[in-house]
């Protein structure tokens, strides 16, 4: 077979978008404007939990510029993507501290924020609820009282009428109950941690306008355009087709922006001042507490093993903290019932997934979806477990690691395409980080030197009926405009996408244009992007449009050259003849027709469209949890070496490793970059991150100069990422999605590197020297 | 964004100054200094400050001062603190202003209004209460020279309209021994501890703390301790411990008893490496 | 003595070489101004409280927070923005480092890193630590804009050691 010289995937091709980006020149959201815009502020509530007795907006009004002030009563329904149970402005009561209450709309910005605190709330407050395991009880005060009657959007919620169960998502395989009381050896822990936040260096942002026409028109920071369409048809009753969203490049998201809460409100807003155009731009304070940030936990697992180490019972309990409302926690609660074991084989599990109402800021989507926080509690079991059948943890690992023909907790069998290799993983990741020459050890100076292995799968839980579409473009010098609607939101995804047009159509990636903003209107329907499913959902379509605009390309060439189709053969910008590569016509003279020497013009221009859906995906049973959820897992191995210091508790992270069977890697220079910014996230949210709650409920920590981020130097020194490549038979040239899998296992590897630093059992995040210092105290207490 | 609008008087002489503020004030008006604006800018945009005026101190020419001055070292109240860093005329200030913040807004920060800042941490005063330092204050009787530590008790005290235009230094201090050490919950960047500036002089340690109490100080009662070489370090530590001049905080940076612990680490660390400068 | 009152007022900035008028209220931060009225939209709004640097400008070849400057304060200044840094070896080397994930960060940590550059050539890793600290990323995990910011002070090194 012919060398192809034009090849693109498997290179690390430059991110076509970097340049722009250098230069600053790349607008997203935020910066835009036009003259005569107007700008709302919110005012939100400083309350927990509140009956509102009053708002009393008199003051606001005085403001010069002010041009309307809305409260809940305007809008007074729920929404939500799963359980509608949220409402865009609070109205009757409050349920978190920062809730949107009111929007003012004002000329500037300044005005609308100036009026906005000048709102006079009178609230009756009521009892706080400040923690999922106070929300469980069954006297808790009620969040919400009538959750029973919620309109579900998705059919797997199931809210409990009279509870703060927001939804219960239950496993039963095999015969749990039974095989526990047959185990050798058994551990059973408690795992928690506080909800925390996305904090992409972006802010939420939206404009929205109502042309006289109807039309509304969104610009957002969004990952979900076609989501926000979904929800003003359903919710506000607006035809679908008289909805336009655009989505400039993103600046990070993370999951934060997949899910929909500033629109209803800049729409709401734009109505009331007669359809102008409204922009609402969070502060920093509203994008980390008034906007949905990432889920709290408490998870219980016990596990259980024969003699030899092989794991035969799990019961996982995960109480998932969604705050005020279910939001995607929902969804995530589904998803951690979903992979709840890890990738460990288990005959008998039981998992009840909980999605708890409490008093803090909601949560939605975060990278990782329910698999950051369930391997967290997952793999320090192992751990705890390793340590009482006096078993190497990677060797605990190894024998329990799951494998094709086994099946996973919804009973979906495994095979070598959808699973991946997880085994292989594990051995990559010991050897990297050289586990065999000791897992811990003292330096010279006193300090601690100790490793900690996590191990993680994922499968990509989509709507069953995900899809997405591409289409391509000629220019009339032969290059090609790609229009998809996924998402540039750091990751790189369009890059990806051209080079995939590139590989199909054997072209110079230069040729390819991609549109990086995304417009409903004239881009292809896309689900969302998230989930990693945009190199698998989106790369499917753009290889089946590729193909449609080579068979057009062909169709045309051999009008030209008379011959047929099946003679021909497209690369290097030319279709040619197979036996006689020499003879062929360049597709810059086909790719608006072809033209005869004497004028006559045939077949007109090439537009290639693809689609792809996903298939035979399945909701799960509401009792055991029955069905399949996603296409294919990918699976790895992390681990982490620190540096810990006895006498202070403070720690470095020396090397953080992601070895990853992500199928075949389309771009090794992207996907290096994605493993290590995950990593990053992952540590940042295991070592950092967490909302600090006053009894009230009230956020302590609410702007990044208390919410702190890792920052440059606190990075592990060394970032080691390696690939197993195991092809998914029906990726887009055998890949599957790793978008979000850096950062799942890595609060394990850290808890269980800093667990044998310490010799303590460090279950709750974050890893602050100050926790590490209490659980050694605790134990020093209980030992003595 | 700032939501509510003021007056803004860059003055260009301390007379000037002086008087913008008492013009002003006969008006009725909530005027503020005003000269890294860091605080005044992260405060009023969420409205836990306001001000009808400002008056920016950064045009004054006395304010701008850092230099050795004979056997002084002069700090104009406007300096930034990157700029006593880079100078390096007094090594213990250099160092441990070097840890509030971060570097660029560390350009804009400076060490006046850091004095007298509204947050409890204010760790520029420590390099400065173990050096007994002097503060020319001006208002309208005047300018007037006083040793920092009557001026400051827990906070700066000083009349409204008086504003600081200058710190001094006797020279001796600048070339003494010293530690500054600062702990954080985690980040590098944030917020203290435990933070902690101390010298040697005449073999005596001085060391003044913040973060640790609701105030940075300076305690006699402690450094006496420090200094009594009848205690082993571990005793030094204990008593120390329990001569602070208010219970020890609890925030969100930190627990009481996890800050009593760290207290008690940084201290250490401060014996140790002072050791040698008191033998 | 340069004063403003609580009524917008003109003045002249000087930016990335060019006088400009912009109007402007005493309250109105440098961040607003350059974006709102200049359009210079390489500074980003991400914290508005000093805490990310995604607003970093230089003001007198200083990084400087924008969201921490009156724009009143500024008047007579020189002051640069990413606008301004045009095809620079920095930009060239963060896109060649794979610096660049979102680029919300991005123009902060070029304009950072250009200010090291020049004030601080033969800078070691803790003051390159010391003054990248100023600024967040949430994408890449600062491994590779640590390679590029050595890598611009490498460069910077051998164009003046040639
Ligand atoms: C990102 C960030 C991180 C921070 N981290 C820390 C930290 O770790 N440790 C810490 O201690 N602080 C920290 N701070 C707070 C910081 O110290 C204050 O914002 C700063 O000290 C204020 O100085 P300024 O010059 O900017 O003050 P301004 O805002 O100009 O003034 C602050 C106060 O001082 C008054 N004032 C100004 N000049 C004078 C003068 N000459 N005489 C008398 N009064 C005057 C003003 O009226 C005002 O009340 C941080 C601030 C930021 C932005
Ligand atoms: S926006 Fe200025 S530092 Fe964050
Ligand atoms: S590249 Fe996204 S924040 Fe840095």
């Amino acid at each position: 077979m012919m060398e192809n010289p034009w090849f693109s995937v498997g290179k690390p091709e430059h991110r076509i978008d970097a340049v722009a980006k250098a230069a600053g020149a790349v607008r997203y959201t935020a910066d835009y404007s036009v003259p005569g815009i107007l700008h709302a502020k919110l005012a939100t509530s400083t309350q927990a939990h509140a009956k509102i007795k009053s708002i009393d907006v008199t003051e606001s009004w005085k403001v010069p510029g002010v041009r309307a002030i809305i409260t809940g009563k305007i809008f007074p329904f729920h929404i939500g993507p799963i359980l509608a149970d949220r409402p865009p402005l609070a109205f009757e009561k409050v349920r978190y501290y920062g809730e949107p209450l009111a929007i003012v709309v004002a000329d500037h910005e300044y005005q609308a924020k100036r009026a906005a605190d000048l709102i006079k709330v009178e609230y009756e407050p009521l009892q706080v609820v400040n923690s999922v395991r106070e929300a469980f009880k069954t006297d808790a005060p009620l969040i919400h009282e009538n959750s029973g009657q919620y309109m579900k959007i998705i059919s797997n919620v199931y809210p409990v009428q009279g509870t703060n169960i927001g939804s219960h998502i239950k496993i039963r395989k095999g015969d749990f109950i039974k095989a526990w009381e047959n185990c050798e050896y058994k551990v059973k822990e408690t795992y928690s941690f506080n909800l925390s936040d996305h904090a992409a260096i972006e802010p939420r942002c939206v404009r929205v306008e109502i042309n006289p026409t109807g039309k509304v028109v969104v610009h957002s920071t969004t990952q979900s355009p076609f989501t926000i369409k979904k929800v003003l048809n359903q919710f506000f009753n607006i035809d679908v087709g008289n909805i336009i969203v655009h989505v400039p490049m993103i600046g990070g998201a993370f999951g934060g922006k997949g899910t929909v809460q500033l629109e209803p409100l800049a729409y709401l807003a734009s109505k009331a001042v007669g359809g102008k155009m409204v922009k609402l731009e969070y502060d920093r304070e509203e994008d980390l507490i008034t906007a949905p940030g990432h889920i709290g936990l408490e998870a219980t697992i016990a596990l259980g093993t024969n003699k030899s180490g092989k794991l035969m019972a799990g019961q996982y309990t995960y109480l998932i903290d969604s705050g005020a409302y279910t939001d995607q926690a929902a969804g995530i609660t589904r998803a951690a019932a979903i992979d709840c074991t890890g990738p460990y084989n288990i005959a008998n599990v039981w998992c009840d997934s909980y999605c708890m109402y409490t008093n803090h800021p909601y949560a939605t989507s975060f990278r990782g979806y329910a698999h950051p926080e369930l391997t967290f509690a997952v793999e320090r079991t192992m751990d705890q477990l390793a340590k009482i059948i006096h078993m190497d943890p990677v060797e605990l690992r190894t024998i329990n690691a799951i494998k094709p023909g086994n099946s996973s907790p919804t009973r979906t069998t495994l095979n070598a395409s959808n699973i991946g290799d997880v085994s292989k993983c594990i051995e990559r990741a010991k050897e990297l980080i050289n586990w065999n020459e000791g897992a811990r050890k003292e330096t010279a100076e006193g300090m601690i030197r100790a490793k900690g292995i996590s191990t993680f799968w994922k499968t990509s839980t989509t709507a069953t009926n995900a899809q997405s579409g591409a289409i391509l473009k000629f220019e009339p010098d032969g290059s090609v405009n790609l229009s998809c609607a996924a998402i540039e939101i750091g990751q790189g995804t369009k890059t990806i996408l051209a080079q995939m047009v590139a590989e199909r159509l054997k072209m110079d990636i230069n040729k390819v244009h991609v549109t990086m903003e995304v417009n409903t209107q004239t881009d292809p329907h896309q689900w969302r992007t998230v989930a990693s499913s945009t190199t698998f959902l989106a790369g499917r379509a753009v290889m089946n449009a590729a193909d449609d605009a080579i068979a057009q390309l062909k169709r045309t060439a051999s009008i030209a050259l008379q011959c047929s189709m099946e003679d021909l053969e497209i690369g290097g910008g030319r279709v040619y003849l197979k036996p006689s590569p020499e003879y062929g016509v360049k597709i810059e003279d086909i790719a608006l027709g072809y033209k005869f020497p004497n004028g006559h013009a045939v077949e007109g221009q090439v537009v290639g469209h693809g689609r792809y859906i996903q298939r035979h995906l399945t909701p799960m049973d509401k009792d055991t949890g029955f069905g399949k959820p996603g296409p294919w897992w990918s699976v790895g191995t992390q681990a982490i070496e620190v540096e810990w210091n006895p006498k202070d508790c403070t720690y470095k992270i020396l090397k953080a490793l992601t070895v990853l069977d992500g199928g075949k890697i389309i771009n090794p220079m992207t996907a290096v970059q994605q493993m290590r910014g995950g990593m990053y996230l992952g540590l940042s949210f295991a070592s950092h991150e967490g909302f600090q709650f006053g009894t009230d409920g009230t956020v302590l920590n609410p702007q990044l100069r208390t919410y702190q981020l890792m920052r440059f130097g606190d990075q592990p020194a060394d970032y080691i990422v390696d690939f197993i490549e195991t092809p998914a038979a029906d990726g887009p040239y055998g890949a599957r999605g790793i978008g979000e899998y850096g950062v799942i296992g890595m609060a394990g590897a850290l808890a269980n590197a800093l667990s044998r630093a310490a010799q303590i059992e460090l279950n709750h995040l974050p890893l602050l020297p100050e926790q590490i210092w209490n659980v050694r105290k605790e134990f020093k207490n209980d030992s003595v | 964004m700032i939501p509510f609008d003021f007056e803004y008087y860059r003055p260009e002489s301390l007379t000037e100054a002086v008087q913008t503020y008492e013009t002003l004030i006969s008006q009725s008006k909530t005027v503020l200094y005003y000269s890294g604006g860091t605080e005044f800018l992260t405060f009023s945009r969420v409205n836990q400050l306001y001000a009808d005026a400002i008056i920016d101190l950064k045009g004054i020419p006395e304010c701008n001062v850092l230099e050795l001055q004979e056997d002084q070292l002069v700090i104009g109240s406007a300096v930034s603190l990157n700029n006593i860093t880079e100078s390096n005329l007094y090594p213990l200030l250099g160092q441990t202003v070097k840890k509030i913040a971060d570097h660029t807004s560390r350009n804009k920060i400076s060490i006046g209004g850091n004095l007298h800042s509204r947050l409890i941490y204010r760790e520029a005063v420590l390099p400065l209460l173990v050096a007994d330092a002097t503060v020319k204050l001006t208002g309208n009787d005047g300018e007037t020279v006083h040793p920092l530590k009557d001026l400051f008790n827990q906070e700066l005290k000083i009349n409204p309209g008086q504003f600081i235009v200058q710190i001094n230094i006797s020279k001796d201090y600048t070339t003494l021994p010293f530690v500054s050490l600062k702990k954080t919950k985690i980040s590098k960047v944030g917020y203290p501890v435990v933070s902690i500036a101390a010298l040697v002089k005449e073999r005596q340690i001085r060391a003044a703390l913040s973060g640790v109490c609701p105030y940075p100080f300076r305690s006699s009662e402690i450094e006496s301790v420090l200094n009594n070489s009848s205690l082993t370090k571990e005793e030094k530590i204990e008593k120390a411990g329990t001569l602070l001049p208010s219970p020890i905080i609890e925030d969100i940076q930190a627990s009481r008893d996890y800050r009593e612990f760290v207290f008690k680490n940084t201290l250490l660390e401060t014996l140790e490496a002072l050791e040698a400068a008191q033998a | 003595m340069i004063s403003n009152g609580t009524s917008k007022t003109v003045v002249k900035l000087h930016v990335n070489g060019e006088t400009r008028d912009v109007m402007i209220r005493s309250a109105d931060t440098l961040l607003e101004t350059l974006r709102e009225q200049l359009g210079l939209t390489g500074a980003k709004r991400a914290c508005q409280n000093g805490d990310c640097g995604a607003c970093t400008v230089l003001v007198n070849g200083e990084p400087m927070h924008a969201c921490l400057s009156l724009s009143i304060e500024t008047v007579n200044q020189p002051i640069m923005t990413i606008e301004g840094l045009r095809n620079s070896s920095i930009q060239q080397e963060f896109v060649d480092k794979w610096a660049i994930q979102c680029g919300y960060c991005t123009p902060g940590f070029i304009l950072n890193c250009h200010a090291l550059a020049n004030k601080r050539p033969d800078a070691d890793d803790e003051t390159i630590e010391e003054w990248m600290q100023s600024n967040l990323c949430r994408c890449t995990g600062y491994q590779e804009i640590k390679e590029a910011v050595k890598s611009v002070l490498q460069n910077h090194k051998n164009d003046s050691a040639s």
